[in-house]
């Protein structure tokens, strides 16, 4: 069976230990999360969680049927079978060093990132977008030198209901 | 009205319609206890909190009913947790209520603190931390509700110190509990499915299993079974939801089932499987598993579907909804099995059954555990209802004591649990009193328990113990004997007390038989007595459980045993 990144977007009660279960139910199942986002919806008393794993279909639609049984899950779905857009961010750290410095300003200027933080010693800039436009910055940022970084996980939506 | 949490809980107990209550006290609900000292609620107090757990099991395997257990928290909340996760495997409705240490101390390390619900978060169907006095009410109910809809299951209620004796607005009819609902209902179109599955099979089978029992399914799956002549059979679970004396009956499948299950299983064109989730135990090695049959798979769990199996028709619905909606769409398009196929594949299954049928050998030397189980058949006449420890005991029990009735057959299942017999009979027996309540143990599973017959003897429940004991861990030492080139490592169990004088020391009947001919005595008397009474059978050391397929083997692939047994 191929094996690829599905992401499954979650539905849930907001409850304390509602990610302590999902998490249990994969970790104990020996599925692994790729990447993870949770927050809650307009509603408070409900989440969304999405998530990344990697995995055959059949795999991938075990892991959706054992989410279900979760009393606190209330929709499962994978949103790599229907269209749906995609997004992650990263905020990222680039010390001004003398050696980097005019090279990290051309590489903002041509790239057209977004600085938020811009000091003397160092800058943050703030980089969306889907997978290969954020593995596409990454590449162009490594040689400037990362500082610091954080990345989120992917989130998604479906184009329709 | 204002009321304590301890008096909200048996108000909320007693709209659950909770008659009895197993459990053992501590610190952390000594308020709770108090209220129940107040209380009409009917407490059995256990030596074990394992003990708790299986009794309140075997309560509801019995009857149907949710079990409840209320015990103290830190090791009394671990110590349930065997208990739990039994009942989980085996899809039983549950709720166990966890004394905790007050919120303020929670997180703290505190005298008998313990994460409950994070233990018992993968053994539980749900778990509840109540953290406030105004989610009791509300989170008792959704308790209930959990336990028993859909797949059935354990839910673990943890109920701190101090919102326990504070006080709050109880008004039952005012409670809105979320709506947790799991009907499904089959698909019409899938009936016509297995119609046309039914129509061109030659070698139709049903395989039953468990969630016939749970979802109280057996009337009908036995009406379809001989209405339309298609043989049966089924799992450790299924036991009892076909009549066991019936013609069609073909005895458990799997790695101990008998010759014309499995060889039943391995030639049949077509597999109604209800109510199973297809266990390693019964499957043996995937890919030959009923290699010639198309597959129907009924469950409530979407999760079971496909997990072990790949099926044909996967149909997801309650066992006693879709049964019923079959038994009609047949009826409605005329259904009817072709004679001369029918008789031919009947015949076939029949000429197995001469072949190989379930026996033993006796050498009129030693006691036969097989023949102390078919004894107990005759003198019951059936009528009774069966616990199991794990093992042997229970395989045999499986093999030769014939079940005509659903919940009639206890036992753990999925986890295989030593030392559930004895407090899943007392359980039953507290349903059941004027029940025929018999634990067929082994010597090793029974001291995994043994503290319960202080509980027996204490509240005269009248349970009998039948020890099948030959001094081994015998399931164990099959395997050794098998596999390990009799290796015999660390499941002699010789050096064991004298269970007769165990029994008396706890106020329970104690007998003995060690010659064959002693058998029935000792049954009769046993079974006449109006006492709880242990019946300590010496029997043959190394008699082994067969047929066997061997594990990772076709179940078509059996060892028979000794040669003697096949005709």
């Amino acid at each position: 069976m191929e094996k690829k990144e599905h992401i499954i977007s979650i539905l849930v009660h907001n409850k304390p230990d509602v990610l302590a279960r999902i998490a249990g139910i994969l970790g104990g199942k020996g599925y692994n999360i790729e990447s993870l986002c949770v927050n809650a919806t307009t509603q408070y008393e409900i989440s969304k969680i999405v998530m990344t794993t990697l995995g055959s279909q059949e795999t991938v639609t075990r892991i959706e049927n054992q989410l279900q049984r979760l009393v606190d899950v209330i929709t499962v779905d994978d949103l790599t079978n229907v269209e749906s857009i995609h997004r992650e961010l990263i905020l990222v750290r680039l010390n001004l060093t003398a050696d980097k410095k005019e090279q990290i300003k051309k590489a903002v200027d041509t790239n057209k990132w977004k600085v938020i933080v811009s000091a003397d010693a160092y800058i943050i800039l703030e980089i969306t977008g889907d997978q290969s436009q954020i593995d596409f910055a990454l590449a162009h940022l490594a040689p400037l030198g990362i500082a610091d970084i954080t990345r989120t996980g992917i989130i998604a939506l479906n184009l329709e209901n | 009205m204002k009321l304590k949490g301890t008096q909200i809980l048996f108000k909320a107990l007693e709209e659950e319609k909770v008659d009895i209550i197993f459990g053992y006290p501590g610190g952390a609900v000594l308020d709770i206890y108090d209220q129940l000292y107040k209380s009409d609620m009917k407490h059995i107090l256990v030596r074990h909190e394992q003990g708790a757990v299986h009794a309140a099991d075997g309560y509801a395997r019995a009857t149907g009913k949710v079990g409840v257990c209320l015990v103290t928290s830190g090791p009394g909340a671990t110590n349930t947790v065997t208990g739990i996760a039994t009942a989980n495997m085996d899809s039983i409705p549950l709720v166990v209520f966890t004394g905790q240490v007050p919120t303020g101390l929670i997180g703290n390390d505190a005298f008998q603190e313990c994460d409950i619900t994070g233990i018992t978060r993968p053994c539980t169907k749900h778990n509840f931390l109540v953290r406030s006095i105004d989610d009791l009410a509300p989170t008792i109910k959704e308790a209930f509700n959990i336990a028993r809809s859909g797949r059935p299951g354990p839910v673990l209620v943890d109920l701190p110190k101090n919102v326990m004796v504070a006080e709050t607005e109880y008004n039952p009819a005012n409670i809105k509990i979320r709506n947790y609902e799991v009907a499904y209902k089959p698909a019409p179109k899938k009936m016509a499915n297995v119609f046309e599955m039914l129509n061109s099979a030659k070698r139709p089978l049903i395989m039953t299993g468990g969630g016939v029992i749970l979802g109280k399914a057996s009337a009908l799956l036995t009406q379809l079974a001989r209405k339309y002549q298609i043989p049966v059979t089924g799992t450790l679970m299924g036991l009892g939801s076909f009549p066991g004396t019936d013609p069609l009956w073909l005895g458990m499948l799997g790695m101990h089932g008998t010759y014309y299950a499995n060889m039943a299983i391995s030639h049949c064109d077509l597999l109604l499987a209800v109510g199973v989730r297809f266990d390693d135990r019964v499957t043996g090695t995937i890919e030959t598993f009923a290699a010639n049959a198309k597959i129907v798979h009924i469950d409530i769990d979407p999760s079971s579907i496909n997990k072990n199996v790949v099926v044909d028709l996967p149909i997801i619905g309650d066992t006693k909804a879709t049964l019923s909606d079959l038994i009609k769409f047949l009826a409605e398009h005329n259904y009817a099995q072709n004679p001369a196929q029918r008789q031919e594949w009947l015949g076939q299954i029949a000429e197995w059954k001469e072949k190989v049928p379930l026996t033993y050998c006796q050498n009129g030397k030693e006691i036969k555990p097989q023949n102390v189980i078919e004894t107990l058949y005759k003198l019951t006449k059936g009528d009774a209802i069966i616990t199991t420890e794990v093992g042997q005991n229970q395989m045999w029990t499986a093999q030769f004591f014939p079940f005509d009735h659903p919940n009639t057959f206890i036992s753990s299942g999925g986890l295989g649990t030593m030392g559930f017999g004895l407090p899943a009979a007392i359980g039953v027996k507290c349903a059941f009193p004027d029940k025929q309540v018999v634990d067929i143990a082994g010597d090793g599973s029974i001291q995994m328990n043994i503290q319960e017959l202080a509980t027996a003897a204490q509240y005269k429940i009248n349970v009998k113990i039948v020890l099948l004991n030959n001094g081994y861990l015998g399931m164990v030492r099959q395997w050794q004997e098998l596999f390990y080139e009799k290796r015999y490592s660390h499941t002699d169990m010789t050096y064991a007390p004298d269970f007769v004088k165990l029994a008396e020391a706890y106020g329970v009947v104690g007998l003995r038989a060690t010659k064959p001919e002693e058998v029935e005595t000792v049954l009769r008397q046993g079974l006449s007595l109006d006492r709880p009474v242990l019946m300590d059978f010496r029997v043959s050391r190394e008699e082994c459980v067969y047929p066997m397929v061997h594990p990772g083997d076709s179940i078509s692939n059996m060892s028979l045993g000794s040669r003697e047994m096949i005709n």
